[in-house]
């Protein structure tokens, strides 16, 4: 879909921060979210507000119920004098896509992204049922638990997992015995409770670095693609026991350009979905998931995604990994899919 | 890494009313959309990547529409971003999408921005309670009635010159027939005997509430070179944001709007905006706004833009037509205001606003701005390439 022959400029990300996700941050606004994160993430990438060109960041009005809410959190950057700036009501990861493309022009080196999100102020599988289209699918009142556990359902009666995979998943992250986590009980059957998110507030914050910039930098994941792609909303219309929005934004991230995969971070806040995405990435049994304990120990609501590219980026920064691969989702059932492909070592 | 050209190949907007309920929400969009395809004569297939704005959530009660809206839109197995810049969403949403295609990461991108304000109450979601603030429970007008006051004193204005803005405005929108807002026999008198809703805001000197979307077909120079019809060049685009509790702020000659202007002249080398810009569109949703912005873009001195609207220089026929396609005053569904003024300023390069054609226009701005007067998304474009 890119014109050509053509070559991406080279952007590294070289700093990651974030907040220890809490279940609930009650004292924090959104400004206090954002500001230690970007502090830190400016100060680890030896950075201050005005080498900045470009700041864009990840929220969604409904987690804290009002209205521009992002509004409030652009003063935890003290953007003064004015900056650059954009926003997505999305997770933070499209952010950073935007940042990337954004460098892609070439006359600015240096990228802030963050998000936010504070998920506690309201009812999470509620406030979800929100998202769905307004006249065919949000009156039946279904809420995020149930969608995720249809799509569960469906996955089991193809017969390519079981509820003992399920609990495999969920023992792996969250340590404990997956065979023991069976005796627990249906919060929407199939899933049990620790198939679910531990849904959390907090925020991160990734700087991207081009050009002279990056290469002084002292840590750096290089962007060796990344892609996203959307599927039907309809359920009907989709097959819920794979992802091909994953497949095909994997193929334009270039994925398969990395070689052997060392870490892959994947955005998956239930347990079936971390199969479903393994699937869709053809990750084999050598690739390290979610050593970051993923999405299901920690879901900050339009945080979580972005904070897997920063995990797995700093992964690369301390020498863990030479390659990763990052994944952000949004939507009912990986509706929409995000991948990029990290490495230590710029595009040959 | 190879920057590229970009051009607006396709425009389309809806019919911009109160109320739209002959159309769902997905049904606005695709109206606009649809239209836009079929002035760039291509097909849903042709298009790489949607970009898609509005304002905020609450407007319509649908979190993160875009989900929902993917189907409509074509973008299924595309890739879709949501772009949420407050009042100026309709200008960043178009910039956005227009730096996907010079960063040459699509080739042909569909911009969309809506809104269907009579889903909800608009005052009611522009009034939000936020803890340790004042709650302003009177809307966007409540909010912007002490800037447009402080102009007024600052600039020793008369007070005609909100009223003959909101007559202008009004007198234009007769000559669009997207435009919302149709009075027929609009002056002076009508308007200075319509009720003060904020003082000394008159409700004819207030934008109204519509449902409409916006929608554009962008390209790179190929895509260019294959239109139908003459594109519209991308000349300079660019953004500014500032805080919103600072003390240092200038809210009625904003730091940001003056930053942005001064960004996006220099992309499109212009060094006179008053002589080198042929129109422009500027966001004025009150009509007070016209010449706070003429000031904050650098059309008139500080204290002067009243008087460049008294002379008429902002009339269809004068000097520097501003807002001939009726503005905000004239249609607003809010997140596609601000798209409907860079798309209105492309149309007019384009030779293809019909009535509210301004002769010769070559170079055109437009202007978005949003928040508490601190979010700023401004386009030039221009008949010929940069």
């Amino acid at each position: 879909m890119s014109r050509a022959g053509h070559r991406h400029r080279d952007v590294a990300i070289i700093s990651f921060a974030q907040l220890p996700p809490v279940a609930r941050d009650a004292a924090r606004d959104e400004a206090e979210l954002v500001q230690p994160v970007v502090n830190q993430a400016l100060a680890e990438a030896g950075l201050t507000r005005k080498d900045i060109g470009f700041t864009v960041s990840g929220s969604c009005d409904y987690l804290i119920g009002r209205p521009f809410s992002f509004v409030s959190a652009l003063d935890g950057v003290a953007p003064w004098p004015p900056i650059a700036e954009s926003h997505v009501e999305m997770d933070g990861a499209w952010a950073l896509y935007e940042a990337w493309v954004r460098l892609q022009q070439g006359d600015v080196d240096t990228a802030l992204v963050y998000a936010y999100g504070k998920s506690s102020l309201g009812d999470l599988p509620a406030i979800l049922t929100t998202q769905l289209d307004p006249y065919y699918l949000a009156p039946l009142g279904i809420d995020g638990i149930s969608l995720a556990a249809l799509q569960a359902r469906a996955l089991l009666d193809s017969g390519r997992a079981s509820e003992r995979d399920l609990a495999a998943v969920a023992a792996a992250r969250r340590g404990g015995d997956a065979a023991a986590l069976l005796g627990a009980a249906y919060t929407v059957a199939p899933l049990r409770a620790h198939d679910c998110p531990t849904v959390a507030d907090g925020a991160c914050a990734v700087v991207l670095a081009a050009g002279d910039v990056a290469r002084r930098s002292a840590r750096k994941a290089w962007i060796r693609g990344i892609d996203h792609r959307v599927e039907p909303h309809q359920l009907g219309s989709r097959d819920l026991t794979c992802s091909p929005s994953t497949t095909t934004a994997a193929e334009h991230a270039g994925v398969a350009s990395l070689g052997a995969i060392d870490v892959a971070e994947l955005h998956a806040p239930f347990s079936h979905q971390e199969l479903i995405l393994r699937d869709a990435l053809g990750l084999g049994a050598s690739v390290s998931i979610n050593p970051s304990g993923g999405a299901l120990v920690a879901n900050a609501m339009m945080v979580a995604g972005l904070a897997r590219i920063g995990s797995a980026a700093a992964r690369i920064h301390d020498g863990t990994a030479r390659t990763a691969v990052a994944h952000a989702t949004s939507g009912p059932c990986l509706q929409q899919n995000l991948v990029c492909a990290l490495a230590a070592e710029v595009s040959p | 890494m190879s920057a590229t050209r970009c051009a607006i190949v396709g425009i389309g907007q809806t019919h911009h009313k109160a109320k739209r309920s002959d159309v769902s929400i997905a049904g606005l969009v695709r109206e606009a959309a649809a239209r836009a395809l079929a002035d760039a004569e291509l097909d849903w297939k042709d298009i790489d990547a949607v970009v898609i704005g509005k304002a905020p959530d609450m407007f319509e009660g649908v979190m993160m529409p875009e989900l929902y809206l993917a189907d409509a839109l074509g973008a299924a197995g595309k890739p879709i971003l949501r772009v949420h810049t407050a009042g100026s969403v309709g200008g960043s949403t178009a910039i956005v999408a227009a730096q996907t295609v010079i960063s040459g990461v699509h080739r042909r991108v569909l911009t969309v921005a809506f809104e269907k304000q009579s889903e909800s109450d608009a005052m009611w979601a522009l009034s939000p309670r936020i803890p340790f603030q004042p709650q302003l429970t009177a809307g966007a007008g409540g909010y912007f009635a002490p800037l447009v006051r402080a102009y007024i004193h600052r600039a020793g204005a008369p007070a005609e010159v909100g009223m003959m803005v909101a007559v202008k405005d009004r007198v234009n929108a007769l000559k669009n027939p997207y435009a919302h807002l149709r009075i027929k026999g609009i002056d002076l008198a009508m308007v200075r005997d319509s009720p003060m809703l904020w003082d000394p805001i008159r409700y004819l000197e207030t934008c109204p509430s519509s449902d409409g979307a916006c929608a554009m077909v962008l390209t790179d120079e190929d895509g260019a070179k294959a239109s139908p019809r003459p594109p519209a060049w991308v000349h300079g685009l660019a953004t500014r944001s500032e805080p919103v509790m600072f003390a240092g702020r200038n809210q009625v000659d904003p730091q940001a709007g003056r930053d942005c202007a001064r960004e996006v002249y220099a992309q499109a080398r212009i060094g006179d905006p008053r002589q080198d810009i042929d129109l422009a569109e500027l966001y004025v949703p009150f009509s007070w706004f016209e010449p706070m912005w003429l000031e904050n873009l650098g059309f008139a001195a500080a204290g002067q833009g009243w008087k460049l609207t008294e002379s008429g220089a902002t009339a269809l026929g004068g000097s520097l037509p501003i807002n001939p396609s009726g503005g905000v005053l004239s249609s607003n569904p809010i997140g596609a205001s601000g798209m409907l003024r860079f798309a209105e300023a492309a149309m007019q390069v384009r030779d293809q606003a019909g009535e509210h054609q301004v002769d010769g226009a070559r170079r055109a701005l437009g202007h978005a701005y949003g928040g508490g007067s601190q979010f700023f998304a401004m386009w030039i474009v221009g008949r010929e390439r940069p």
